[in-house]
């Protein structure tokens, strides 16, 4: 039983990766494209996550983390550069 | 054990559907700036309520978890600083129905007080606007 509500939210969760794909893929603009990046990382690292739970491996944890951390810094990079180019 | 992780998983199901919102205002909403409102608030809250599920079902990885979810909390709002601003720097159109553009207002104000004070303001800023 509760196990079945984590693969539930899992699968919610993959759902909302593909709806952050649309804009990805539409986005007319280069920041609508980094603004679904981000969303699209951000659910990412609670998948990872999930997968550790599931699969019951405490080292995806750390994976997710240098996970968030490389995508807060691609977003930031990437925004400085359609600021002002690098 | 059982009802810790039902009890999680309620939890972090209530955080998978605040990330489906998230990303759907992503998707819906008519203008880039509402974008990342949508996109940085709803999905913070939904990966903190997830992590927080988790670690009501497993609370040996609190720790770790922990440590992740203070840095979503640091590191979001400041990617959403970030692209807003970048945004307006850029020129993006607001949607038709803005009413209101502080920053502009602000840019403008301290354009023209740099303009008043005899000009050693303005090349001031221009010095600045090189080294940058």
């Amino acid at each position: 039983m509760g196990n079945m509500l984590f693969f539930a939210s899992a699968l919610i969760a993959l759902a909302a990766l593909g709806v952050g794909a649309i804009r990805f893929f539409r986005g007319p603009d280069t920041l609508d494209r980094v603004v679904a990046f981000d969303v699209i990382t951000i659910i990412s690292i609670s998948l990872i996550a999930i997968i550790g739970f599931i699969m019951q491996r405490s080292v995806l944890v750390d994976v997710a983390l240098v996970y968030a951390l490389l995508s807060f810094l691609g977003v930031i990079i990437i925004a400085k550069f359609v600021e002002r180019g690098l | 054990m059982e009802i810790t992780m039902i009890a999680g998983g309620i939890v972090s199901l209530f955080g998978s559907l605040f990330l489906l919102l998230g990303a759907l205002g992503v998707v819906r909403m008519p203008d880039l700036f509402n974008r990342i409102q949508a996109g940085t608030k709803a999905t913070t809250l939904g990966t903190m309520l997830f992590l927080a599920g988790i670690a009501i079902a497993e609370p040996s990885w609190i720790p770790k978890l922990l440590l992740l979810v203070l840095f979503i909390i640091f590191t979001n709002p400041v990617s959403s600083h970030v692209l807003a601003r970048s945004a307006h720097h850029a020129g993006i159109r607001m949607s038709d129905r803005t009413v209101a553009d502080h920053l502009a207002k602000a840019i403008e104000q301290r354009g023209s007080e740099n303009l008043q004070s005899d000009g050693q303001g303005a090349a001031e800023v221009k010095l600045k606007g090189g080294e940058r």
